[in-house]
């Protein structure tokens, strides 16, 4: 069907109706200064007072190619990702069909109507809204540059007028963003108001999707997880990073860049309080992390799953040297380039189990950039009490994507937890020092810094093959006692590790849903939508490995757990079976894995299936 | 093989250095390599420089990566801490140390099946950041530890013990540290002592990558006719382009040698390199100079030994960090976490 400038475009299904409850999906070309303008109107909904959640959906490419910037508006809080889109912006003809084919029925495509398009390009139960943004950029202005920036800022000026937002509140985001430079404030405005007036001159305003100012944002914050675990590690003391470009993660070493200028900086000197180096690749990253970590200082490196692959021979080193060291692990799909760019939680028994020999490991699961923030400096204190590397698994959806989150906290009275580490004064007083040996019970021995004391303190750091006190040794009996240590030293891991959280359903239940990272919305969403359904679901998000003694005994407590999960071999799900020893039948898997962000639906409906 | 300490007792007459430590306190437990390995000789080498230098034991971190020479670290410097970490890869455990805190010096050992294969990226790129160590590789062209492969510093032609030669080119370390910017760069071999000790010395009083090949035969498996890295054959092609002495600063300097055979080199924290020239026209702080008669006396069969290249302006990569004096593992709670009211600052410009 065509559409007709100033009649509203009616669809064979009623047009959708809705208020603050709906998603909204831009297709644009990579590289055309999108980015930008979308989140500009994803920030002005959230000055609305109304919660959006945003996310990036992007090829392995840097211009030319398909990227999409889905919006779940949700002033009921809903933060997980939602199938179908009630509201497409359609700015890359290389998509359309597909583009097309996501609308709900009764949804709204909006267009650039510039070029006809024929008619079968359409659908009837949808409802059209054509806007010729092309022609109406180009008799505005001249430069190819300002064209294109400028017709990202006219459709959301458009959609201003379409969704009755407040172009106040855009106009003020304008201004804030180009601070001090007030002839972009100007031609800015000067674009945003030639879509809005355009709008309301020509269409039907508003559509039957409307936002309306609401007060369920609060003091949250807007901010990517990435840039959330850089200023965790920043507040826990990291003062070496060393990393290797990877997407998802090398926004997260690039934050910690930028945060380190403005926070690290001696003011007086204007000398550095941190040394960040690009490293070769992973395998240097990692080794300049444990050089670090040995010598005292607190260190991390930011990859994804390749880089985990890359660093197994040396985290094996930082375990039985027991060096401290922190990985971010921005967990994303598949190996190679393509699927990389795409979400998955695949890296648990990559991470759990990374390297040769007997080896566990500690891992954190945050949900959201606030955890990323406490987790990330939580991680550089854990790292330095364990002496062990200590790895904070996010994925891209986290990751990569502005997530609204509360407030980042500090408490002013928090010290750094260096671990045990005996001084110059320890020793002098006639402490004993034995590097491997277990004085205190826990399994965690005491370690000196390089250059501690002229005559004591000083040991030979190696893998294994070594004594209490450091002295090389083949002998059996002392490799399996410091094997031993270990383990006793992972027993008290769980006990320092962030608990899990648990909240009990309406009514009582047999069944129940483990969960963590970023699956939290969905899995939340999903069992609003069971419990509507009378399926009752008491809940666990796990937030860190190995598991809290309350984990075990969650599963014990009802008949079926099912663990929700976006991978395709239920990794969590077997570290429960193989750290807990849980009976597998009573552990039900509900797994996504194709790249996408998991759905509450397609939560809700797999445990709706397996509980008949 | 266990741990084997040294008797502590030595001699009541042995002599102390500016510090009150003998020679003994700079060993370390026994070594556990074959009698005669050339390794051994650098082990000892390393203990008569440190002493010599006056320099506490304990402010030195050692660091190597896997095989026979990453294994002396044990049997010297025993008030050191060390490292022995993974193959190949003791260039980025030792930046990574180095970064954590400038004030320690830093003695990377490794050898040619270490650092010239799955060690040659880590190699590369730790020389080419400038940071501030003594990098030594005790090359003999061989595999000791898994017995007598060749190596990728073997030279083409080459036999090994069963006559069968080596027909990969050689990686020359000495080139490619020159190459990737090394700003202290020697050549020696370890039954030279005279020649090896002062070099050791310069590198680890000179600030930047100091990179030192040191020619170490293998008794075992690589000392045979038909070996080029036998001490025979070392000690029939070795060509020392001059000889140097390390002068601490306060010490007072004499010239010896008439004008043109010897130079003083000052290095940054005030020692000088006094050098006595062998080959008169070789100038050792001409970089491209230094590349093509190791290019052209190479090609003539000639090992060439001595202090072949020095930068004594350089810089290193802390100065390329721009980091505080202090060294980040001394950095107290306050220098480091920025508070509580600079992230309500943050939260508020993220609404």
């Amino acid at each position: 069907m065509n559409a007709i400038d100033k009649i509203q475009p009616q669809s064979s299904v009623p047009a959708l109706q809705a208020v603050n409850e709906f998603v909204v999906k831009f297709a644009n070309v990579n590289g055309s200064g999108s980015a930008s303008a979308n989140q500009l109107f994803a920030k002005a909904i959230l000055r609305m007072g109304v919660p959006v959640t945003p996310r990036n959906i992007f090829p392995s490419n840097i211009q030319g190619l398909p990227t999409w910037y889905e919006m779940r508006v949700s002033e009921a809080g809903h933060m997980g990702a939602r199938d179908g889109t009630d509201l497409i912006v359609a700015m890359n003809p290389q998509t359309w069909d597909e583009d097309i084919a996501s609308i709900v029925p009764g949804g709204y495509l909006f267009y650039d109507s510039t070029k006809p398009m024929p008619p079968s390009k359409f659908r009837d139960d949808i409802n059209v809204i054509g806007v010729p943004l092309t022609a109406i950029t180009n008799a505005a202005y001249t430069l190819s540059r300002e064209r294109q920036l400028f017709k990202n800022i006219i459709y959301v000026g458009v959609l201003a007028a379409l969704l009755e937002m407040d172009v106040k509140a855009i106009e003020g985001l304008l201004a804030d963003q180009f601070k001090g430079r007030d002839k972009l404030i100007a031609a800015n405005h000067q674009a945003l108001r030639l879509g809005y007036d355009y709008a309301l001159a020509n269409l039907q305003c508003p559509i039957g999707l409307r936002f309306r100012p609401s007060d369920q944002v609060g003091d949250r914050i807007f901010l990517e997880g990435n840039a959330a675990s850089a200023l965790g590690a920043l507040y826990g003391g990291a003062t070496v990073c060393a990393w290797y470009p990877i997407t998802p993660s090398s926004s997260l070493a690039e934050a910690f860049i930028r945060y380190c200028n403005r926070y690290r900086v001696d003011p007086e000197t204007k000398k550095k309080r941190f040394g960040i180096v690009q490293a070769e690749d992973e395998l240097s990253s990692i080794g300049m992390v444990i050089g670090a970590g040995w010598n005292g200082a607190r260190a991390f490196t930011a990859t994804s799953g390749p880089g985990i692959s890359l660093m197994q021979e040396f985290i094996g080193l930082a375990y039985f040297a027991e060096i401290p060291a922190v990985i971010f692990d921005v967990q994303r799909a598949g190996p190679s380039t393509g699927m990389p760019t795409r979400n998955q939680q695949c890296d648990l028994l990559s991470c759990a189990y990374a390297s040769h020999g007997d080896t566990k490991h500690v891992l954190l699961f945050p949900e959201d950039p606030a955890e990323c923030f406490d987790f990330g400096a939580d991680a550089m204190d854990l790292a330095d009490r364990l002496q062990t590397p200590i790895f904070v698994l996010l994925d891209l959806d986290i990751g990569m994507n502005e997530r609204l989150c509360r407030p980042l906290t500090w408490d002013d009275s928090r010290k750094l937890d260096r671990g045990k580490v005996m001084t110059a004064e320890d020793l002098v007083a006639g402490k004993v020092f034995g590097r491997y040996l277990d004085v205190d019970g826990d399994g965690i021995p005491y370690r000196t810094y390089p250059g501690t004391h002229p005559s004591k303190g000083a040991y030979f750091t190696r893998g294994t093959s070594r004594d209490e006190y450091a002295r090389y040794t083949e002998d059996g009996a002392a490799y399996q006692r410091n094997m031993d240590r270990l383990l006793k030293k992972f027993e008290t891991a769980k006990t320092l590790v962030p608990a899990p959280i648990s909240t009990k359903a309406a009514a009582p239940t047999k069944f129940a849903a483990i969960y963590y990272g970023s699956t939290a919305p969905a899995m939340l969403e999903a069992a609003e939508i069971l419990a509507g359904r009378g399926i009752h679901l008491d809940l666990m998000r796990v937030r860190g490995f190995p598991f809290a003694a309350e984990v075990g005994a969650f599963v014990e407590a009802h008949d079926k757990v099912f663990v929700v999960e976006q991978n395709r071999d239920a990794q969590m799900r077997t570290l429960l079976i193989n750290e807990e020893e849980i009976n597998p039948k009573r552990l039900g898997k509900v797994l996504h894995y194709d790249g996408s962000p998991i759905t509450a639906r397609h939560i809700a409906e797999t445990i709706a299936g397996q509980i008949g | 093989m266990t741990y084997m300490t040294k008797p502590k007792m030595h001699h009541p007459d042995l002599k102390t250095n500016a510090l009150g430590f003998t020679r003994r306190d700079y060993e370390g437990p026994v070594s556990t390599l074959c009698a005669g390995c050339g390794h051994d000789s650098i082990s000892a080498a390393i203990i008569r420089a440190c002493y010599q230098l006056n320099l506490q034991p304990h402010r030195i971190a050692k660091l190597s990566g896997i095989g026979c020479s990453s294994k002396t670290p044990s049997y010297f410097l025993g008030a050191s801490h060390g490292f022995n970490s993974v193959h190949g890869r003791m260039p980025s455990v030792l930046t990574g140390a180095n970064i954590a805190n400038k004030d320690l010096i830093y003695l990377g050992v490794s050898g040619d099946g270490d650092s010239a294969s799955i060690g040659l990226g880590q190699f590369a790129h730790a020389i080419r950041r400038g940071v501030n160590m003594t990098y030594i590789v005790e090359n003999n062209g061989v595999y000791g530890l898994t017995k007598g492969q060749f190596s990728a510093t073997a030279d083409k032609g080459a036999k090994n013990r069963r006559g069968v030669p080596n027909m990969d080119e050689p990686i020359d370390m000495i080139s490619m540290a020159l190459q990737l910017g090394a700003t202290y760069v020697g050549r020696s071999f370890s039954g030279d002592k005279d020649q090896l000790v002062p070099l050791i010395e310069g590198a680890l009083m000179h600030k930047g990558a100091a990179f030192i090949d040191c020619i170490s035969p293998c008794v075992a498996f690589n000392n045979h006719d038909g070996s080029t890295k036998s001490f025979d054959y070392v000690r029939e092609h070795n060509e020392a382009v001059n000889r140097m002495d390390v002068i601490l600063g306060r010490e007072p300097i004499t010239a010896e040698y008439a004008p043109g055979q010897m130079e003083m080199v000052r290095q940054h924290d005030g020692t000088y390199l006094k050098l006595k020239k062998i080959a008169t026209d070789y100038d050792p702080t001409d970089r491209v100079a230094v590349m093509n008669y190791l290019q052209e006396h190479k090609a003539r069969g000639e090992i060439v030994t001595g202090l072949l290249y020095v930068d004594s302006d350089a810089d290193d990569l802390h100065g390329y960090l721009d980091s505080v004096d202090a060294p980040f593992n001394s950095l107290s709670d306050a220098d480091l976490v920025p508070g509580a009211g600079a992230l309500a600052k943050l939260n508020a410009s993220l609404r």
